[in-house]
């Protein structure tokens, strides 16, 4: 690992504020401190750390899957984490688990970083494909429905695969390396949507405690900027394209917008997570019921699961099936929870949000 | 002259011929000795970057998400835009914009 690349400190190099020894290398957003590389890492780690224990996000034991994609905040997050589990002695088995959406050119390239980082960190790797799921890749549907809907597909599959891989790998938590930027970005976008189910669940670190397999975000409070300073600093291998098929126009303003509040105030992407935590629901407002899809077991507040219905569509050569307020609708017809259902919160798509 | 080596990261590579080093030879800009990081990005836009410069810029300076490194240190500790440049000088851009 190649630290040492830089030039000599130039004259006014300032010092960090928390050894005021060695050379600042990066200003943190979250406190506006400027600290040296070893105190970053330090300080990175432990707030971490901090989170997992105050959160109480792990038990002695227990088997979890994280969730490796390739990119940089997976990579990070299984970096931090088994070093984390070593140093404090956690007791995890810890596990990379990763989706194969069948996209050639993306999901293959950034598969092959998982297989290094499995090397590298030393931690067992399971990938389970869309193909095996469900029956198609990505590029086949594609293929089918142009690019139009395929990330509310992706979206809704993805999450099921997910927890498939999970179930097969009998572990007791799933961990996924969303990051504050993302939290920040997915409570704007829940407003926008007016999605108030979402909107009260995608703040919270642990979700899905009362189904099969919980999910935890330890990077929740964790500021994407310095995800990325530490990955290069410590020179992590990870992969950084764009999926070819996903302009996600719609989150990708919601992006670009935090990004430009970052710039001007850094610490409002905490107060957007903040935010989001404090909204309440009214106790009268009717939320959808949570059950299970007759056709594969997952839990759905419908009939059948959205990957059901999305697949039935595939299937059936009607793609839109299932895709925003169409009219066919597979769920439409024997309503489990009566006639209004449709116009229930329940029903707004928002396929693409993973939270 | 100014020998600088440009490193770009995180899928800003891909706009730039999928070339992560660059080594280059950069004048100071409008009849000025020195060099500030206003002027590289300027002269980076022109010469270096091949496709989607909204990815890289927005207005004069680089576009939110972006992060930059001189000599291995955050460039929002060296003055950003009004960073100087000295000969051999590392300047690193990586995006922090692309998926997890």
């Amino acid at each position: 690992m190649d630290e040492t690349g830089a030039k000599p400190k130039r004259s006014g190099a300032r010092l960090c504020c928390t050894c005021n020894q060695r050379r600042a290398a990066l200003k943190r957003p979250k406190t506006l401190e400027q600290i040296c590389r070893e105190c970053f890492y330090d300080v990175f780690e432990e707030e971490i750390h901090q989170v997992i224990v105050t959160n109480q996000l792990f038990k002695p034991g227990e088997r979890v899957a994280l969730g490796a994609s390739g990119g940089k905040d997976s990579t990070v997050l299984a970096y931090v984490l088994s070093k984390l589990n070593k140093k404090h002695n956690y007791g995890l088995d810890l596990f990379l688990l990763s989706v194969d959406e069948g996209i050639t050119g993306y999901r293959d390239d950034s598969l092959e970083t998982v297989k290094r980082n499995e090397i590298q960190y030393g931690l067992p790797l399971k990938i389970i494909s869309y193909k095996d799921l469900y029956g198609w890749t990505m590029d086949e549907i594609v293929k089918v429905i142009g690019l139009k809907n395929n990330c509310t597909f992706c979206g809704v599959f993805r999450r099921q695969a997910l927890d498939r891989g999970a179930a097969f790998l009998k572990v007791d938590k799933l961990v996924t390396g969303h990051n504050a930027d993302d939290i920040a970005e997915t409570v704007l976008l829940n407003i926008l949507r007016g999605d108030i189910a979402r909107l009260s669940r995608c703040t919270s670190i642990t979700t899905g405690e009362d189904g099969p397999i919980p999910r935890c975000k330890p990077f929740k409070y964790t500021y994407e900027k310095e995800i990325v300073m530490y990955a290069y600093f410590k020179r992590l291998d990870y992969f950084s394209t764009e999926c070819i098929y996903s302009p996600n126009a719609y989150r990708g303003f919601a992006r670009e917008f935090i990004k430009d509040l970052e710039r001007i105030r850094p610490r409002a992407i905490l107060d957007i997570i903040k935010s989001g935590e404090n909204f309440r629901i009214s106790t009268t407002t009717k939320m959808p019921e949570q059950g299970t899809c007759e056709r594969c077991g997952y839990i759905s507040s419908q009939k059948w699961c959205k990957a059901c219905v999305l697949l039935e569509g595939l299937n059936r050569g009607l793609p839109k099936l299932g895709i925003g307020k169409g009219r066919i609708s597979v769920n439409d017809s024997e309503d489990r929870n009566g006639s209004d259902r449709g116009k229930s919160i329940a029903s707004k798509q928002c396929g693409t949000l993973d939270f | 002259m100014m020998q600088l080596t440009l490193e770009f990261g995180g899928g800003l590579e891909l706009l730039c011929e999928s070339k992560k080093i660059h080594n280059v030879n950069v004048e100071p800009q409008n009849g000025s000795d020195k060099l500030i990081m206003k002027d590289l990005l300027a002269w980076v836009r022109t010469n270096l970057i091949k496709e989607r410069p909204e990815m890289f810029m927005k207005g004069d300076t680089v576009r939110p998400g972006v992060l930059v490194l001189v000599n291995d240190c955050d460039w929002e500790l060296s003055g950003q835009l009004n960073t100087s440049l000295e000969d051999k000088d590392v300047v690193v851009f990586i995006s922090t914009l692309h998926g997890g």
